[in-house]
């Protein structure tokens, strides 16, 4: 039956083989559309970015009746990125931000996921369409939202600690307004991760927990010794976009900027190009800022990757 | 009732408690592990229930009375929203719906194309379109935006619906995801069958590979849905008229006025609950057609 089966099917295959080799336009209608985007909408801009970043604006032929002209002028735009104490603060803050907000998304996320696979759990599928909601809600509502909760005129929290005569300090000070932010992040952010987690740890078969469990394995070794380990990938894919979405941070300060006088226009990189790019008209700085920050984060997602790619090799072995 | 006696009766047997661990035991850690869970929706849904209950306030009331109290003044705020800058929030909310539901779909239909071509054919230039498409999904979006702007402008297409909808179209991440659900879902076998049918190239992608691929198609239209309703930078940046606004953008110029004319607050509040409430509806009655699990399963090809 498998011989028969198979005999006739195998010059088809070298026929579609042969078709495959001869050079035919089809392939290329299929991925065309998407590669000319791919080339205007990103390859373009960045080799643009790349060659204003080495231009810049002099003034030519002195006095009152000098010229702008659009000249070459070498590493100056990078040397001025890594000479501005206001851009490497603002690079300083994006990298604070990032090491509270994502070791606390990521954490909480498979918490969440872990508690939502046990056994033990109740309320299962209520929780979990609540916790991923905020998924839906745009940065900009998210942060307006959670910008009236700080604000203590209309935070509850604040209502209730007057009520006892308590003063509590302001969420969008100095100090606090890191972890503001990145709490807005978390709470947008957790859901589709721990949803990610989630469905990775249902396609466990479940003959393996049945097996630990008469070999008298508690549900947190059960957790700690099979689930984590075979939700790497998904660990490490959620980890990477939580590190370069955390990068890329904007639509929360930019928000909150506007209740706050703690956050200022410069505060995160991407805002400090814009106020550069915008408000000082100088595009050939903002493109130099704009590459450097692409390549630190691509840079710093790549080490991620390593680093995590070990990690699971280590595992396994 | 008795479907809750019998789930009561079966689920213990289903996860028996462990050797050492008695009735008393396990409830304690069921009312534990339910409570994490139970607090992490409250934390997830109070800021939406204050939003909806601010927008209930009047002016007067959104200072004055215990924020989670509901106002008096919801009809009057949706009126005035409605009014504002000549039903700007209509329009805003419309825009969305082009730059989201069209851009998404055309991203798509793209991605489709392309992720099953690169996983069906062999063709000179594959390995390096494979290479730069690697590349493309590390390169992080948002820095692209300004560069962007600076080629728009060039094109005279800044500040055109455009300038929005075209750099929503290509999306490296989705062009991957198609490519992993074509080489998933579409055997060769069943593109070879409809050959021997006489049935074009063109026409085998269409009536059969489309299809095979939905399921992974549908999660990524539904990505980018989201991700096009919720970007923020890229008309931030593309856009100076406010008639061409997406929601955000809109609501972000309110709340910034706000700072100068408080009364802008409450409409402001009322416009975010009001977006917000039919994204919720769709994502609830869209929950079941997500295949989250091709996102990770994805990262292992």
């Amino acid at each position: 039956m498998t011989t028969t089966a198979q005999r006739p099917r195998a010059p088809h295959r070298s026929a579609a083989a042969a078709r495959r080799r001869r050079p035919t336009p089809v392939p290329y209608v299929f991925v065309g559309p998407a590669a000319i985007l791919f080339v205007v909408m990103i390859l373009v801009p960045l080799i643009y970015a790349i060659y204003l970043s080495f231009r810049g604006q002099r003034i030519s032929g002195g006095g009152a009746f000098g010229r702008k002209q659009d000249v070459f002028v070498g590493l100056e735009n990078y040397i001025t990125t890594f000479t501005n104490p206001e851009l490497l603060a603002s690079l300083g803050r994006m990298l604070a931000y990032s090491a509270i907000m994502v070791p606390i998304l990521m954490g909480s996320a498979l918490l969440l996921a872990l508690l939502l696979d046990s056994p033990r759990s109740a309320l299962t599928g209520t929780t979990r369409t609540a916790i991923f909601m905020p998924y839906a809600i745009p940065g900009v509502v998210g942060s307006l939202m959670w910008g009236f909760l700080y604000l203590p005129s209309t935070s509850p929290l604040h209502w209730i600690a007057e009520q006892f005569g308590i003063q509590l300090p302001n969420v969008l000070g100095q100090g606090l307004v890191y972890g503001a932010m990145a709490n807005i992040a978390i709470w947008g952010g957790v859901g589709f991760n721990m949803i990610i987690m989630y469905t990775s740890l249902r396609s466990i078969p479940g003959e393996i927990f049945d097996a630990a469990r008469i070999d008298g394995c508690t549900e947190f070794q059960i957790a700690w010794h099979i689930k984590i380990p075979f939700l790497m990938p998904a660990l490490i894919l959620t980890g990477m976009f939580s590190v370069i979405g955390a990068l890329q941070v904007y639509s929360e300060p930019i928000t909150l900027a506007s209740m706050t006088t703690t956050i200022h226009s410069t505060f995160f990189p991407l805002m400090a190009i814009h106020q550069a790019a915008f408000q000082n008209d100088n595009l050939n700085l903002a493109a130099a800022m704009s590459v450097v920050l692409a390549l630190g984060i691509l840079a710093l997602s790549l080490i991620v990757l390593r680093l995590s790619q070990r990690k699971t090799l280590g595992e396994d072995r | 009732m008795t479907a809750t006696a019998t789930l009561r009766e079966v689920r213990p047997d289903q996860s028996a408690p462990p050797r050492g661990a008695g009735p008393r035991g396990f409830l304690v850690s069921r009312v534990v592990t339910t409570g994490i869970l139970v607090l992490g929706a409250l934390y997830c849904l109070v800021p939406i229930a204050w939003v909806v209950i601010a927008a209930t306030k009047s002016r007067a009331e959104l200072f004055s009375t215990f924020t989670m109290a509901p106002g008096t003044g919801l009809l009057e705020n949706i009126a005035e929203l409605f009014a504002y800058e000549d039903g700007g929030f209509l329009l805003w909310a419309g825009n969305s719906l082009i730059y989201s539901g069209i851009g998404a779909l055309a991203c798509t239909l793209v991605s489709a194309a392309a992720g099953y071509g690169l996983a069906k054919y062999r063709f000179r230039g594959r390995a390096v379109m494979m290479g730069v498409l690697l590349a493309g999904v590390l390169v992080p979006g948002i820095t692209l935006a300004i560069p962007q702007y600076m080629v728009m402008a060039h094109l005279e297409l800044a500040n055109t619906y455009w300038s929005v909808l075209l750099p929503s179209i290509i999306s490296p991440f989705a062009i991957y995801l198609s490519f992993i659900f074509a080489a998933a879902s579409v055997p060769d076998e069943v593109m070879e069958a409809g050959r021997i049918d006489g049935a074009g190239e063109f026409r085998i992608f269409g009536q059969i590979g489309l299809r095979m691929m939905v399921p992974g198609l549908v999660t990524v239209f539904l990505l980018q849905f989201i991700g096009i309703w919720n970007n923020f930078m890229l008309p931030f940046i593309m856009l100076s008229d406010d008639r061409k606004f997406p929601l955000t953008m809109g609501l972000y110029m309110m709340l910034n006025r706000g700072a100068s004319e408080a009364a802008l607050y409450t409409l402001t509040i009322t416009g975010a609950a009001i977006s917000v409430i039919p994204l919720l509806a769709l994502v609830l009655w869209l929950q079941r057609f997500w295949r989250l699990d091709l996102l990770s399963g994805g990262l292992k090809g």
